[in-house]
């Protein structure tokens, strides 16, 4: 009932604003009205910003998010099309562009529902409600006696208009309002339905799906000779008979940024191995000694900020309980190094780039180029799943470098192995600490944590964040790392545990100075975070002699936290789980940033001590992330999320000498393959219908870091903190005893 | 087949000679505590396990150590790798001290059944009292898994236990440790761990019909799984002269620049010593160097340009169009360097087994742990292709007399993947 | 000029004969299927089949293919008519990114064509060369079991 006077109220409205809009200028009523607007549309109020519909129905959606294999265009398409109620194949779907779609910042930190999801379910909806009042006013009949499907608007007598006999003018150059009906949730026929994702059947079909597929016309190859270490400096270099082997175009030298061009491929390749082994380089050794990684990180210096602080009396002569936990350099690794498209014609670079933020990649290349942003358009295309800030950007300017050198012709660049795995901006190492006292009852009196970072963002914006503004000649200058403020958070991206503990204080102590370059990775800091504090809260409960589970739900107000924590014990069977030789089982939960989506975790693992080998015999998890969209895709990023935390968990860490990066292939830096990985993983999700959408994308980092450990604790009785667990450190802890 | 025959009337007419032992009832022991054994005992232990390669056969899957079912491939049949756990039902749990040291040193399990002798006890018999006690207490120290191994399969009349009774009368009783004290305690407990413990000559020494290690002619080259395993006496075939820190860093590492890279069935035995003492690992290298006595000091060039013939020179343009990307340029930015192949061991083998399979499979570091790897090319190249590579290899290469019948060798390699 | 037969076709080439054929694939045929990963035979992105063989085409030149028969993913369907093998994908929804995928498939068609109902280990087994970066082996796993009980029904 509710839902239907809101829409009512809603149709008189649009329809006053129908007429509105005949006004001459439609601008002149935009000021001052888009502040509480929810969603993406705050940046970008006006209806065709995302929504645009020509004369001919055709229907074109914007998104300023971009699809990293996450499954977005499916489930924004979803959102669109069951608004409008057009079917979704008639949709056609525009992704990052700075020439065409809003401007969305980054795709990033699980945000993409969020931000887009909200703007075009609501821009959707409006733009209904605004071509049902015109339908009205067109017929001479009221709105309500009019119904809507498969892009037309249909009245009781029979007679029907199209979409696009509707949107003449400027119909839909109009602000949204803050507030929009929705198709009620019992009606929908596509959001919240698990329809097939748009982009599979090229991708398992060999379409053209991603932007290393692109071909142009003259299009010509290139490669990028790195330094052998960031530090290293070029002495000498003699080009003269690369630039003459076959199909080479042109070797390209500015300060330490060497690239060469070709006509083919292969020849390329080969061309920049051999003027790699030409080049002289002066290295010196400025990295951090690796056996003593964590101690040269504490004693680097940090920012303090007090993160959260409540005080409480503390009981006298409670249990105490410390720990100390580490995380290694990790990296994105993505299965396809990156790649670009640069060209420069007509004094206009066009880059095809699989960034996660075209906007503030254009902004940055722009400073790289000295030319003015309007003269770089970055268009998004799908890389291989990238994780966060990979290679992506770098190798988006390394193309507009070259393109620079050769007008007219598109340049692709892709990366080779070795320079994804060295150059990338690597997951940060990071130290945490935490120290509890436990009441009579073994509940939480105090808790006081602290966790040690470099930033989790040098993402571009600015030149100097990227690696070949660093290596020209006219060196950019490196933004100043800053740490992101809660409550996302960076570095102490949930640091603050949810759990209702009296006394409590969370210190994020900000290392501005970088050994090694790092970035966003899938997570930030939660991965550590979340590993340490559901570690720690496995200490906890062995101190207190409780329950994991029970440990958690006592300590936890949240009513939803308390649900998802529910439901994976009972699917997992916690309460009636038999122990058996070798194997353990485990908990965690957490909320991503303490804002975003819920998942609970429970895991059986099976340890060999003698071998270190751990292998995950089944995962049950519970996931709330609001309104679902799209509930197979949803498990499809958990279920990854998961297996790839379990990868990090279990086997990852960047090398490193005391000067070069020295893990840069898949043998050195070895990730999970199959046989290895879980034998099995259930999703369970609870839905929660008219809520906000969470984001998920990155909700299992933490969780399942933690849940390994304390089922590997559970298994030996050992309890690991720092990471990873791979079989050599295993073996040495237990060979230890 | 005749020799097939003949194996089984000399191990018929051995029948006679073997007095069937008696079987005790193990039913009501039960396993003694962890905390029974010291746990520096213990320690000892792993380090003694490592050297003696347990988990090469007694592994199977990471995550159950010592549970046994590894497939061992023998010229007789398949036999599985035992279950070593301490369970009471399918593992060692029952044993006692008594019975380990008897199954170690006479092949025989407490109930009497003989062990066949792809379980090593030709070569543990020789371990001392404080060895077997340091092992006995690391087993039964062991989580327990509870796995029935799977039956052997082996061809009559290897199948019929007994028989290995009358193999131990033929070929046990002699003491092939070598003694010197004029050669010191680290030279003396290598030749002791060599031949004891680290029963190197399962597969470094060549065998008799019946598998026995041939007398006189221990580690002068042997076969393990399809592989051969090089001499390591003054018969090694590497070019170059072992040092010590060489074959130490070998063992430990699985990677000696100049000389190899462990593959195949070595690479399992590389991934336990990494858990020896320093001390045996060096008493083990130091030994054995010894024996190889300055073997390999081979004058080598680069790699050759003419090639002789047809076939070579295919082989050598496969070399240049497959090979050479990593082999010629030591991609030192990937993974480490690959070896410079003049230098391989495996193109100095008196058989191509080794590189045959090394071409097909590759080398891939054990899951989850960083290391070397090489793409196997089975499948990418031809046999006539993986031929001609083997030819260029070792003729121009290694600059080494051809091998013999190098088709059917890279068919049986190929067919047994 | 190379004489080569990809996907039933024939096709001349030409290329330096040391060009690996995931290049001669992707550049010379405009094949979009094998892709780089790593060119070191450790990712398997690049996954063809040689003949009934599942090979890194990043570290097969171009000359040593002869006269054996190049499949790539485009020859077991299109988008629009997809193979078995791929509709099984499409069903398990067996792809994050899906950069990885078009090798997975091709690694495990030669496993369904020398071995049509393989064991999950099997499966496993057979898919070790080849990496996800996503996590999406669960559903693999399940696309290719999907394709095989179909298979040999
Ligand atoms: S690209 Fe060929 S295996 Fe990685
Ligand atoms: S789906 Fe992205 S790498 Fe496999």
């Amino acid at each position: 009932m509710i839902a239907r006077e809101s829409r009512r109220r809603f149709l008189r409205e649009t329809g006053a604003l129908v007429a509105f809009f005949s006004l001459p200028c439609p601008r002149a009523q935009s000021q001052g009205a888009s502040k509480a607007l929810p969603g993406s549309l705050k940046g970008s109020p006006y209806l065709d910003a995302w929504i645009r519909i020509d004369r001919e129905g055709k229907v074109t959606l914007f998104t300023g998010k971009a699809e990293l294999g996450q499954g977005i265009k499916t489930a924004l398409l979803q959102l669109a099309a069951e608004e409008l109620a057009v079917p979704l194949e008639r949709i056609e779907l525009v992704t990052a562009d700075t020439a065409l779609t809003p401007n969305e910042g980054y795709t990033s930190g699980s945000r993409s529902m969020q931000d887009s999801g909200t703007a075009i379910r609501h821009a959707a909806a409006q733009v209904r409600a605004l071509l049902v009042a015109q339908a009205a006013q067109r017929l001479g009949v009221s709105a309500e006696s009019l119904s809507v499907s498969m892009g037309s608007i249909h009245a009781l007598d029979g007679r029907t208009l199209q979409y696009g006999e509707l949107v003449a003018g400027q119909v839909l150059h109009v602000q949204a309002e803050e507030r929009s009906a929705f198709v009620e949730p019992g009606k929908r026929v596509i959001a919240g339905k698990s329809l097939r994702r748009v982009d599979i059947p090229a991708k398992v079909a060999g379409g053209v799906a991603y932007v290393h597929d692109l071909r142009f016309p003259g299009m010509v190859h290139a490669r990028i000779v790195r330094p052998p270490s960031a530090s290293a400096t070029l002495v000498a270099l003699d080009a003269s008979e690369v630039e003459r082997m076959p199909t080479v175009l042109k070797v390209v030298r500015d300060g330490r940024f060497i690239g060469v061009i070709a006509e083919r491929e292969y020849e390329c390749i080969r061309a920049a191995r051999s003027l790699a082994a030409r080049a002289k380089w002066e290295e010196s050794a400025s990295l951090p000694p690796r056996a003593h990684l964590y101690d040269a990180l504490l004693r680097l210096p940090a920012e303090d900020h007090v993160i959260a602080e409540s005080a409480a009396a503390s009981p006298a002569g409670g249990k105490q309980v410390r720990a100390e936990y580490r995380r290694p350099y990790q990296m994105h690794a993505a299965i396809g190094p990156s790649c670009a498209v640069a060209e420069l014609k007509d004094g206009k670079y066009t880059v095809w780039t699989h960034s996660q933020g075209v906007y503030p990649l254009r902004d940055a290349l722009a400073e790289l180029l000295a030319v003015p942003k309007e003269a770089v358009r970055c268009i998004h295309a799908e890389g291989s799943g990238c994780y966060g800030h990979n290679g992506a950007d770098d190798v988006a300017a390394d193309a507009a470098l070259l393109a620079r050198s050769l007008p007219g012709r598109p340049v692709r660049v892709q990366w080779m192995r070795e320079d994804e795995h060295a150059w990338e901006p690597f997951g940060a190492a990071m130290v945490s600490r935490a120290n509890a006292v436990l009441d009579a009852s073994g509940t939480v009196a105090q808790f006081e944590y602290e966790v040690w970072s470099n930033t989790h963002s040098t993402r571009p914006g600015k030149a100097g964040n990227l690696l070949a503004g660093l290596h020209v000649a006219k060196s950019f200058e490196p933004p100043a790392p800053r740490p992101i403020p809660q409550p996302e958070g960076g570095g102490d991206r949930n640091a603050i545990p949810l759990y209702a503990f009296p006394g409590v204080r969370v210190v994020h102590r900000f290392i501005p100075q970088m050994p090694l370059r790092v970035s966003a990775l899938r997570g930030l800091g939660a991965y550590m975070n979340v590993f340490s504090l559901e570690s720690f809260m496995d200490e906890l409960t062995l101190a207190a002699g409780a329950d994991p589970v029970e440990y958690r739900l006592r300590h936890l107000r949240d009513a939803r936290g308390r649900e998802v924590i529910r439901l994976a014990a009972e699917k997992f069977g916690w309460s009636t789980w038999q122990r058996r030789p070798r194997a353990g089982r485990g908990f965690a939960f957490a909320r991503y940033k303490n804002l975003a989506g819920y998942l609970a975790l429970a895991m059986e693992v099976e340890v060999g001590r003698d071998t270190g080998a751990v292998q995950i015999s089944r995962v049950v998890a519970a996931a709330d992330s609001g309104e679902i969209v799209n509930p197979d895709g949803l498990r499809n990023q958990i279920e990854g999320g998961i297996v790839q935390s379990a990868s990090w968990t279990l086997s990852e860490e960047v090398a490193f000498d005391d000067t070069r990066i020295t893990s840069r292939d898949w043998a050195a830096y070895p990730i999970l393959r199959f046989p290895a990985v879980p034998r099995s993983i259930e999703v369970h999700l609870v839905d929660r219908p008219g809520q906000p959408f969470l984001g998920t994308g990155e909700v299992a980092q933490g969780p399942t870091a933690a849940c390994i450990a304390n089922a590997l604790a559970d298994a030996t009785g050992m309890r690991v903190r720092e990471l990873p667990f791979s079989p050599p450190r295993l073996r040495r802890l237990f060979a230890a005893g | 087949m005749p020799a097939r025959a003949l194996l089984a009337i000399s191990f018929a007419a051995l029948l006679w000679n073997c007095a069937l032992p008696v079987s005790r009832n193990l039913e009501e022991r039960q396993p003694p505590a962890k905390s029974a054994f010291d746990p520096a005992l213990v320690r000892r232990g792993a380090e003694l396990a490592a050297v003696g390669d347990c988990a090469g056969c007694h592994t199977r899957q990471g995550s159950a150590p010592f549970a046994g079912g590894v497939p061992l491939r023998t010229p007789f049949g398949t036999i599985y790798g035992t279950n070593i756990t301490p369970e009471p039902e399918t593992g060692l749990g029952r044993w006692t001290q008594a019975d380990f040291d008897r199954a170690m040193r006479e092949g025989l399990a407490p109930d009497g059944r003989h062990l066949y002798p792809a379980f090593p006890y030709p070569y543990f018999r020789h371990l001392t009292d404080e060895d077997l006690r340091a092992l006995y207490a690391f087993v039964m120290t062991r989580d327990p898994v509870r796995s029935p191994p799977p039956r052997n399969d082996l061809a009559f009349p290897f199948n019929i236990r007994p028989l290995v009774a009358g193999w131990n009368q033929l070929y046990l009783g002699k003491d092939d440790v070598p003694r010197d004290a004029a050669k010191g305690t680290e030279w003396n407990r290598g030749a002791y761990l060599v031949h004891g413990l680290g029963h190197c000559g399962a597969c470094h020494s060549p065998r008799t019909a019946l598998g026995a290690e041939k007398r006189g002619e221990a580690l002068s080259g042997g076969e393990a799984e399809d592989w051969y395993a090089p001499a390591l006496n003054r018969a090694s075939p590497s070019p170059l002269a072992w040092t010590k820190e060489d074959l130490v860093t070998y063992l430990r590492t699985g990677i000696a620049e100049h000389h190899a890279i462990a593959a195949g069935p070595m690479q399992t035995v590389i991934a336990q010593l990494s858990g020896a003492s320093e001390a045996d690992l060096a008493a083990i290298a130091g030994y054995i160097v010894s024996m190889m006595d300055g073997a390999g000091a081979r004058p080598l060039g680069a790699m050759p340009e003419a090639p002789q013939d047809e076939r070579t020179a295919m082989g050598r343009r496969i070399y240049e169009e497959t090979c050479a990307s990593c082999h010629d340029s030591g991609r030192t930015l990937s993974s480490g360097g690959a070896l410079q192949l003049p230098l391989a061991v495996a193109l100095h083998d008196p058989d191509p087994r080794s590189l045959i399979h090394l071409i097909l499979e590759g080398v891939q570091p054990p899951p989850g742990e960083p290391g070397r790897s090489m793409p196997g090319y089975a499948g990418a190249l031809t046999k006539e292709q993986v031929v001609a590579l083997l030819a260029y290899l070792r003729t121009l290469a290694a600059e080494a007399p051809p091998w013999k019948d190098l088709d059917p060798a890279v068919e049986r390699a190929g067919a047994g993947r | 000029m190379i004489t080569l037969k990809v996907n039933g076709r024939e096709v001349s080439v030409d290329a330096d004969p040391a060009t690996p054929l995931l290049y001669v694939l992707r550049d010379h045929l405009k094949l979009n299927g094998a892709k780089f990963g790593c060119g070191l035979g450790q990712c398997g992105a690049c996954t063809v089949m040689l003949d009934s063989e599942a090979v890194f085409s990043c570290v097969v030149p171009v000359s040593a293919v002869g006269k054996r028969a190049v499949k790539t993913v485009e020859g077991l369907g299109t988008p629009e008519n997809p193979g078995p093998l791929q509709q099984a994908f499409i069903e398990e929804q067996a792809a994050q990114c899906g950069y990885c995928i078009a090798g997975m498939i091709m690694r495990a068609q030669a496993l369904l064509e020398r071995s049509p109902s393989p064991t999950e280990d099997d499966i496993r087994a057979a898919l070790a060369p080849n990496l996800c970066r996503c996590g999406t082996h669960m559903r693999i796993l399940r696309a290719v079991k999907r394709a095989s009980d179909k298979g040999s029904a």
